[in-house]
């Protein structure tokens, strides 16, 4: 079987690869291009450990084809922290113990980072519906969704503090 | 597995009608894929019809919204013209899966996958949806609910695509509801689904109604005795008695371990009841 040739964009950065027809963006991501931090839970949609964002849309990578996304921009945890510096909702997820083994904590950061990006000052029914598609078997919600919270107002109160300056 | 991405719908229905072996299309592929997952089918051929001009695309028409067959729950949940005309189809298809399933979930997907339970399905019925079809005969227009012949079954013939969902323009005092039972708060399959739309007229008396129900059938199911049980009445309780009592007798569920079929049957004429007056509410009457 020869192999499909697809030019994207992950985390801002022109890739290429090439990949089998029924091959899952998941696995592009894992098995070609060493981006593991995208994980395999259910492998049927359903656990969001696969998260990313395409196109700025959040989604699992495991429904996806591989072969969907030439020409699109790929979101993955990769591209979250800002080199060493990393991103407000990961410090927060540290600081409140919102992960315990870790294999959901990719997923569930990307899928809250889509969710501040869309609604910046979430309630708290609404970041839990927001991330209903994410399970996690270890930790618990409540730790998950005070992390949210927490980076939610830090990422606030930084951007009045840039517009008070603006 | 061949995958294949075309950029006209002829050309998908070409690539459909010729090949020999399993051919499906995918749109949003959250049921497609996770059918290939778990084995449930082997495709020779995949068509993704995402690379179609217009397929990804809600336009405003003269006669009412026209929907590409690609578009996501999520694109129609932001579309505020859309929501404000048919807010019950939007929430329907809003209640589909995760934020991650609505960043690809599609209504012509819900529908040609044919699940009894899907959600969509009740509400583009009862708003009176039409689905275009591309084939190798050419174009044709059909009411959604002559797609889904039973569990997983379609009446679509071999090469045909439903293109678009047509839903009608809007007549003033107008509203549609959905509403579903699922033993959870969110992330579930409908045990009942029933879609309510109706037309008031100035002194807020029902002129039009169309309630369709969901999961308690092989297929979802329009009731025009519900609908009839509201037509003339400014839905006093009698009439909503009688809605309720229409749904009830237009149940054939099956018992399963999600609801029995006593509950389901009940709770179709409580939910009946309930969208009947939240469509009533959004059509402006009281």
């Amino acid at each position: 079987m020869s192999g499909i040739h697809v030019t994207t964009k992950i985390n801002g950065d022109e890739v290429q690869f090439v990949c089998e027809a029924d091959e899952s963006l998941l696995d592009v991501l894992r098995n070609r291009l060493g981006l593991t931090g995208a994980k395999e839970g259910c492998g049927t949609g359903d656990c969001g450990a696969c998260s990313v964002t395409v196109d700025g849309r959040l989604t699992c990578s495991c429904l996806v084809l591989g072969a969907e996304v030439d020409g699109h921009d790929i979101g993955t945890i990769e591209g979250m922290a800002m080199g060493d510096e990393l991103h407000p909702l990961q410090k927060k997820f540290i600081e409140h113990a919102a992960l315990q083994c870790g294999i959901c904590t990719p997923g569930f950061l990307v899928a809250a980072k889509a969710l501040l990006d869309h609604n910046p000052e979430p309630t708290e029914t609404e970041i839990r519906f927001g991330l209903a598609g994410n399970l996690c078997r270890c930790t618990g919600y409540d730790k998950i969704v005070r992390a949210v919270q927490a980076a939610a107002e830090e990422m606030n109160s930084a951007k009045k503090i840039q517009q008070k300056v603006a | 597995m061949r995958y294949e991405s075309p950029t006209s719908f002829k050309a998908a229905a070409e690539l459909l009608s010729k090949e020999k072996g399993q051919a499906f299309i995918l749109a949003g592929g959250t049921d497609l894929l996770v059918r290939m997952r778990t084995g449930f089918i082997e495709p020779d051929l995949v068509v993704d019809i995402k690379r179609i001009g217009g397929s990804r695309e809600i336009k405003k028409t003269e006669s009412g919204f026209k929907i590409g067959a690609a578009v996501s729950g999520a694109e129609l949940g932001e579309h505020k013209a859309l929501k404000k005309a048919w807010p019950g189809v939007v929430e329907a298809a809003n209640l589909i899966g995760s934020k991650q399933v609505q960043g690809r979930c599609t209504m012509a997907g819900n529908l040609c996958n044919a699940s009894p339970a899907a959600d969509s399905v009740p509400a583009l019925v009862a708003a009176g949806a039409k689905a275009v079809i591309v084939g190798p005969k050419g174009k044709r227009k059909v009411a959604v609910e002559e797609i889904p012949t039973g569990p997983g079954k379609t009446s679509l013939k071999k090469g045909e695509i439903v293109e678009s969902i047509i839903l009608p323009k809007r007549a003033p005092k107008s509203g549609d509801a959905y509403l579903r039972f699922i033993p959870r708060s969110e992330m579930d399959i409908a045990v009942v689904g029933v879609g309510v739309n109706v037309t008031l007229d100035a002194k807020g008396i029902v002129t039009k109604a169309r309630v369709a129900l969901g999961a308690v059938a092989p297929t979802v199911r329009l009731v025009p005795a519900a609908a009839k049980a509201l037509i003339g009445t400014k839905m006093e309780d009698a009439a909503l008695d009688k809605l309720a009592e229409a749904c009830a007798a237009a149940c054939s569920p099956i018992d399963d371990k999600r609801g029995t079929r006593e509950f389901r049957i009940k709770v179709a004429g409580v939910l009946a009841r309930r969208a009947a007056i939240i469509a009533r509410q959004r059509a402006g009457g009281k």
